[in-house]
């Protein structure tokens, strides 16, 4: 099986059972990744990214949840696994880390023993050998003194710190799949540059692959290889990374890109906001779910749901009337001329 | 930084001049946390100042100082040529109505069981403005300045309404005394990026509208590079650095400046994440006992002795620009043309 690709997703459906309805916060995703590589997931908040990322691991409550679509790693189907089998599979094959480095910690417990717990779990290591592998990983994420932070209770620490503790307890079993869902947000900027440049550097020295959940366009140009849109619950463009910036198809990507105002900018520039607010996610609107906010849209949009539609190596969006090839790669290069001249 | 002195303020009448602010907060044991010490800031009427700085720098304490929320340690805050940290309990909430703030949190800060009118309507209901038919009026105007329908959204609650609403009702309340002074306080950082947009483009929208002066409080350089005139950069309760927005993108002088703003992430692939901003010191120092010297010599790069020994000073740069470091970057390539400053440093 170690010929295919690492993670297989096929038209995967999480849907969430409520008095109001179902709420479709997954809704038909596919995708495959492939071992040592980066992926990222973009999507505003109510896109589904992190139902995404959760429904991949299994991590979704028992009732009241609709699942469909397979999950295939490493040739073996986690869709089909009961709680028990997932556990040998959580932290040893497939670890994540949360946006909340406060919250995904145990304060009662000291960081020392939250490290070797999986150890233990999954490997058997005895004590003395696990507590010297934990003093390892925690100097591999760059904490000073790791020795006297092994007895720290986590709010003995900075949010950054923290963060690094649980990037240690994901990595301590050498999972082959790290998931990460917004492992930067709650942090302040030098301390998100660290942790992504961590992040990267673990992954290559591991051969790990990573799937690198967020709403931030910055964070995923320069540390993927892959990227998905989310909107509404559905992937609506999907390519290589370097082709998505240069190549972006789909209206609601070229939209997000349109709307972040940027460091290079001349102060004061009018920002293109995007109009209204993601849809409800119980009553989606007929046709493609981005047409209501759309200035491109027209009636074909609000009819007819666009599909995926192939516009190259690795790259399909879902739009019935896109942006022409480069447009707005060309876009952004006329505004860095008129910044520069 | 880390460093004090008010060779950056101007001359002239600015609308808020801040004077060697400090504000303390008692830890236990007589410790104290030095949230702000000895910042100087002056806006002009007219202006956007942007305040940006990591968590913990300070800036919210020092939007708060300013409002007398809580009262500074010591210091002034000069406002329409009076001092407010002296003004007594009426006579402040009554100067207090040409300063007003906006909050990050759009959702908290509003009273979940009110509707939205009797909530913008608050401030003239107080001050006792006009008749009741005059307040609605009012209401309404300002609602639609907003880009919400009096009509429809009036008699909802807040809970009905998303994040991104609910930041355009604080700013309604904000606008209904008619202040000169707008502090927003983080106001986009918990709204997506498409809705951060519409707010930001409201706020300048406003501004122009109602001759506001604004603070901008943000940690997020992008966002305050789009809004500011003029940006002020905080480190660990002290000021770094002053300038008119484009010259401190273009040429920070500071060295915590620069290291910001190589951390901010490009929407481009083909710039490559700066690797020395994984070489800074993971360590923040404790406010508590804040390092002697100026405050950023622990991480910085360029420290030297005497760092530690004498508190730089702000000393201008160039023609409105101002730092306070011993070994500020060179920031006559600003005058010289477009050269970036990951371009100088690489060189």
């Amino acid at each position: 099986m170690s010929g295919g690709p690492l993670l297989e997703v096929t038209d995967l459906r999480t849907h969430f059972l409520t008095s109001r309805g179902a709420v479709r916060a997954v809704d038909g995703v596919s995708f495959t990744l492939e071992r040592g590589r980066t992926l990222g997931v973009v999507g505003e908040s109510g896109s589904g990214k992190t139902v995404l990322a959760r429904s991949i691991m299994g991590l979704l409550p028992a009732h009241n949840v609709k699942r469909d679509g397979e999950v295939v790693y490493e040739g073996r189907r986690l869709t089909g696994l009961a709680p028990s089998e997932l556990r040998e599979i959580w932290g040893a094959e497939i670890s994540m880390v949360f946006q909340d480095p406060m919250t995904s910690l145990n304060p009662v417990v000291r960081i020392g023993r939250q490290i070797t717990e999986t150890m233990h779990f999954h490997l058997g290591l005895p004590d003395r050998e696990a507590r010297s592998r934990a003093v390892e990983l925690l100097r591999s994420v760059g904490i000073p003194e790791p020795e006297r932070r092994l007895r720290a209770y986590p709010h003995e620490l900075s949010g950054g710190m923290r963060q690094r503790v649980t990037i240690a307890i994901a990595l301590a079993c050498g999972p082959k799949l790290l998931l990460a869902d917004e492992p930067t947000t709650a942090l302040d900027v030098t301390v998100q540059a660290q942790i992504l440049s961590l992040l990267g550097r673990q992954q290559r020295e591991r051969f790990m692959a990573m799937i690198l959940v967020t709403h931030d366009l910055g964070v995923v140009a320069g540390r993927t290889d892959e990227i998905v849109v989310m909107y509404a619950g559905r992937v609506v463009e999907r390519a290589p990374t370097t082709v998505l910036f240069s190549d972006m198809r789909m209206r609601y990507t070229q939209a997000l890109f349109r709307s972040i105002p940027r460091i290079t900018d001349p102060g004061h520039r009018r920002l293109q906001a995007i109009g209204g607010r993601p849809p409800d996610l119980v009553a989606p609107p007929r046709g493609c779910s981005f047409a209501p906010r759309c200035r491109y849209a027209r009636e074909r949009c609000h009819v007819e749901e666009p599909p995926l539609t192939d516009a190259g190596p690795g790259h399909a969006y879902a739009c019935w009337y896109p942006a022409e090839p480069g447009e707005v790669a060309a876009e952004a290069a006329s505004a860095a001329r008129e910044v520069a001249g | 930084m880390a460093g004090s002195g008010t060779a950056h303020l101007r001359d002239g009448d600015a609308l808020l001049r801040v004077e060697n602010l400090v504000v303390e907060f008692p830890a236990g044991a007589g410790r104290r946390v030095h949230a702000v010490s000895d910042v100087s800031l002056d806006v002009l009427t007219g202006e956007t100042l942007g305040l940006v700085g990591e968590s913990g720098c300070g800036k919210s304490t020092t939007g708060r100082a300013v409002m007398q929320l809580p009262r500074p340690t010591s210091g002034q805050v000069w406002f329409e040529g009076r001092d407010l940290t002296r003004l007594g309990g009426d006579e402040l909430r009554r100067t207090r109505t040409r300063l007003q703030m906006i909050f990050q949190d759009p959702i908290s800060s509003l009273n979940p069981r009110r509707s939205v009118s009797d909530i913008v309507g608050e401030p003239l209901a107080i001050w006792q403005i006009g008749t009741p038919a005059d307040r609605r009026r009012r209401v309404a105007e300002v609602l639609d300045a907003v880009g919400l329908d009096a009509e429809s959204a009036g008699d909802r609650r807040p809970h009905q309404f998303s994040g991104g609403q609910c930041q355009r009702i604080s700013i309604a309340r904000a606008l209904m005394l008619e202040p000169k002074l707008v502090i927003c306080d983080e106001p986009v950082s918990a709204l997506d990026v498409s809705v951060q947009a519409q707010i930001l483009n409201l706020l300048e929208d406003m501004k122009a509208r109602y001759g506001l002066t604004m603070i901008f409080i943000a940690h997020d350089l992008a966002v305050v590079r789009n809004v500011s005139d003029r940006v002020a950069v905080m480190y660990l309760g002290k000021l770094c650095e002053v300038a008119p927005a484009d010259d401190l993108y273009r040429a920070p002088a500071h060295p915590y400046t620069a290291t910001l703003l190589a951390s901010v992430p490009v929407p481009d692939p083909a710039v490559r994440p700066d690797p020395s901003v994984s070489d800074l010191d993971v360590e923040l120092p404790s406010p508590l006992a804040p390092p002697s010297g100026c405050r950023f010599r622990t991480r910085c790069p360029r420290a030297e002795a005497v760092c530690a020994e004498r508190e730089p000073q702000m000393r201008q740069m160039a023609p409105g620009h101002f730092a306070a470091c011993h070994f500020a970057l060179e920031p006559s390539a600003a005058a010289a043309g477009h050269t970036s400053w990951r371009e100088r440093r690489d060189a």
